[in-house]
């Protein structure tokens, strides 16, 4: 399936074993284990209220829930294996199938370059629909986190703003993990049910899907959870994510790290669906290794490239649609660093086929927002994407006639074949091929087209206007929840 | 005798025992040594020695947060001794240490509050969702020279200005002073809120928090 001005990758040729069957059950054992015994932190009225109902055993106080294997495992198989994240422009819906790989953009980023002046700065509301714009007309980024966080809008309805901003702009699905209470999460809703007709179609057409973070080791944030249960009340798709890093908020072991951030995701996902059976939901993860020297979230290094393989592997156990953490780094501008770990994490979460990836476009550990970074991340999931087709091989592609007609010595320039299927090689945009003296005349580099490109982009795209009348209602339900 | 004894003190902070701290602690009193001279010529030089290879890149967090705990067990059985005696050991500084209100990151705030530990700072660790008026009550509580506030959301970072403006407004400033860290955190926030002090990075925060108790030199 193609959708409108969206580069899924789909029907893979390649494949990669990260975990057998057996290891997959004894994390899966080893979670169940965890969840009974150790117990994960539920700090939220309501959802010890649910579990209590539901048979696990609660303690009140500390806020630890402890949950037999079965409850688990029959609430999680209520979850649907497949369904869509729709979009507001209808042949923008990504389908959560298993069979494609939707690329975003990361999220709640605290500062910017600026994309004029290249300065570093506090993010703002105008660069949330500036990177919005632009993600639009981007072929590559099949559906948007808020990017960055709205720092001079209210702190009590930022979110909202943030919300209405990249609807404003684009037409593609939007994702937040920037709604983390119930105010907030109401009002998104109620936002969401405008631009589809109302709350009872949401469910068919959720334009808006949640993100939450899990609180490892073994935790969950009370707000997050009410968050999580309103959305799945309405049907928007709602996934737990977990960070736990290795040493710090996870055991070092990249083993126990996955079955201790798998028993958040799992108790997390149970809940929704003791409370909501049949609730769309999805598996969110971004471990990584703690650095040993200074504590940091690293989100890149051989750990992290091996979470992002491992992680689907336990998504698809659990027949749940996946949201992977990639694209990751600690380099504070676009370099060797970001490249790699860029490259690298993304190429680990495709080649399983993550349904969806997070994101490209940020720098310092997510803090750091670069428009040239997003670019480049972009031209990172093009080169994956064409790996991911795999080499086919078939009479047509075994060229045998044109092999026959060039015969020993001469070239393959003026064959009819190499003219039919020349455009399948893959036309980097930003690598840099030309002779040396061209460079050195210039001395430019794909830092300088990638941020080109962007300029370019904002100021040439003009995405579908949002609706004026939804845009003002949504400006009203913003002020409804403003102080 | 006493000399060996100080080498397994040394030892057991540098392998992070808390166990056998505590037991020779205890043998320590036992044994009528001095509780002070036990700390500073046994105990101590464990956490000056893992403080050092850390600082050389030889030794990590995890043996860095061990030797600390193990130090603070070591302490502790050793604290009711010097209480008897009228002495105490001297500290830098009383410093309460939380995440603030609506924010849930911890791991940053704890590791600012390991270094100031094994620094020789008193810290007392609130913990996560901390809103001011239980920081600020703590504060007052135990006589803090500082309060340290951790906020990782661009949406919490605001409470780290209502707690210095709650300060100001009772006067408990310069008496307090306040610093502040986290993923936000700017130097211009830093400013614009008037907080006394700032760090990126844990080992930096020792550094401010010395400065700000006015023992920069030590
Ligand atoms: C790990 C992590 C989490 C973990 C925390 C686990 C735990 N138990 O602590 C979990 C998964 C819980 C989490 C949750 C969320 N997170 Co978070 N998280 C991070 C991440 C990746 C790393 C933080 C970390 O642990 N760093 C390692 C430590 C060692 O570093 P540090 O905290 O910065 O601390 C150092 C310095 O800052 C300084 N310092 C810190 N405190 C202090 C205090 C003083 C006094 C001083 C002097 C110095 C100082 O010294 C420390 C040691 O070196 C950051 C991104 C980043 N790179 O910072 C996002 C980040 C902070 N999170 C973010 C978000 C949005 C969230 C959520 C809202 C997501 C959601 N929808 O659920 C929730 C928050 C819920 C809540 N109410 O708090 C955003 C915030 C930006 C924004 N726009 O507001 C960030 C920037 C990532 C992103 N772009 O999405 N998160």
């Amino acid at each position: 399936m193609s959708y409108k001005n969206i580069k899924t990758i789909s029907n893979p040729k390649l494949k990669l074993e990260v975990l057998t069957q057996d290891e997959v059950k004894k994390i899966h054992e080893a979670t169940l284990q965890i969840i009974e015994k150790v117990g994960v932190r539920f700090p939220s009225k309501r959802a010890l209220e649910i579990w209590e109902a539901n048979g696990a055993e609660v303690d009140h106080e500390k806020k630890i829930v402890r949950v037999k294997p079965h409850i688990i495992e029959d609430a999680i198989k209520k979850a649907p294996p497949a369904y869509k994240l729709a979009a507001r422009d209808p042949q923008q819906d990504l389908q959560l199938d298993g069979n494609h790989v939707n690329l975003g953009t990361d999220g709640c980023g605290v500062e910017v370059i600026d994309i004029n002046t290249g300065e570093k700065r506090t993010s703002c509301l105008q660069d949330v629909r500036d990177i919005a714009r632009i993600a639009d007309a981007t072929e590559e980024v099949a559906f948007h986190w808020v990017a960055v966080s709205a720092q001079d809008t209210p702190v009590e309805a930022r979110g909202l703003h943030e919300l209405k901003a990249v609807w404003e702009n684009s037409t593609k699905h939007v994702q937040t993990e920037s709604v983390y209470n119930v105010e907030e999460a109401k009002a998104a809703i109620e936002m969401a049910a405008l631009i589809v007709g109302g709350r009872d179609k949401l469910r068919e057409r959720p334009v808006l899907s949640l993100m939450q973070c899990t609180a490892p080791p073994l935790g969950h944030d009370g707000g997050s959870l009410d968050a999580a249960l309103l959305a799945a009340e309405v049907g928007i798709p709602t996934g737990f994510m977990t960070m736990a890093a290795c040493a710090t908020t996870g055991p070092t072991t990249m083993a126990g790290n996955l079955a201790v951030g798998n028993a958040e995701v799992i108790a997390g996902t149970a809940l929704l669906q003791l409370a909501y059976p049949g609730a769309p939901v999805f598996y969110a993860a971004a471990q990584t290794a703690s650095d040993l020297k200074t504590g940091a979230y690293t989100g890149g290094g051989p750990e992290d490239f091996l979470f992002g393989a491992a992680t689907n592997i336990l998504a698809d156990f659990y027949n749940i649609p996946l949201s992977m953490g990639s694209f990751a780094t600690g380099a504070k501008e676009p370099n060797w660093q970001a490249g790699l770990e860029g490259s690298l994490s993304t190429f680990m979460a495709s080649v399983v086929m993550s349904d969806m990836l997070l994101g490209c476009g940020f720098l310092h550990g997510s803090r750091i927002w670069s428009f040239a970074e997003m670019m480049m991340d972009c031209e990172i999931f093009s080169i994956v994407h064409k790996m991911m087709e795999g080499i086919v091989v078939n009479d047509e592609t075994l060229a045998m006639e044109s092999i026959a007609n060039v015969g020993p010595g001469g070239h393959y320039l003026g064959q009819k074949h190499t003219r039919k299927h020349m455009r399948e090689l893959f036309m980097p945009k930003f690598m840099d091929r030309r002779p040396y003296s061209e460079w050195e005349t210039k001395k430019d580099d794909a830092r300088d087209w990638a941020i080109t490109k962007a300029r370019k982009t904002l100021k040439e795209h003009q995405p579908d206007v949002l609706d004026e009348n939804i845009s003002k209602e949504m400006e009203r339900i913003i002020k409804s929840v403003e102080k | 005798m006493s000399e060996e004894m100080y080498k397994q003190m040394a030892q057991c902070i540098i392998d992070g025992d808390s166990d056998i701290a505590i037991e020779l602690a205890k043998k320590s009193i036992e044994l009528k040594m001095h509780p002070l001279e036990t700390i500073t010529k046994g105990f101590v030089i464990g956490v000056n020695y893992i403080g050092d290879q850390f600082g050389l890149g030889e030794a990590f967090l995890p043996e860095l947060v061990m030797a600390g705990e193990a130090m603070k067990a070591a302490v502790a059985v050793l604290e009711p001794e010097l209480l008897k005696l009228g002495e105490a050991r001297e500290m830098l500084g009383r410093v309460v240490l939380a995440t603030v209100e609506g924010d849930i990151h911890e791991i940053g705030k704890t590791l600012v509050g390991t270094m100031l530990s094994a620094s020789g700072f008193e810290v007392v660790d609130l913990g996560v969702d901390q809103p001011a008026d239980k920081i600020i009550g703590k504060a007052l509580e135990i006589n803090a020279n500082l309060i340290g506030m951790s906020a990782l959301l661009t949406t919490t970072m605001v409470r780290q200005r209502e707690v210095i403006e709650e300060l100001d407004k009772e006067g408990l400033r310069p008496r307090i002073k306040v610093m502040v860290g986290g993923a936000p955190i700017t130097r211009d926030w830093v400013t614009k809120i008037k907080a006394d002090g700032y760090s990126e990075d844990a080992i930096g925060a020792v550094k401010v928090a010395k400065d700000l108790v006015g023992k920069g030199d030590q």
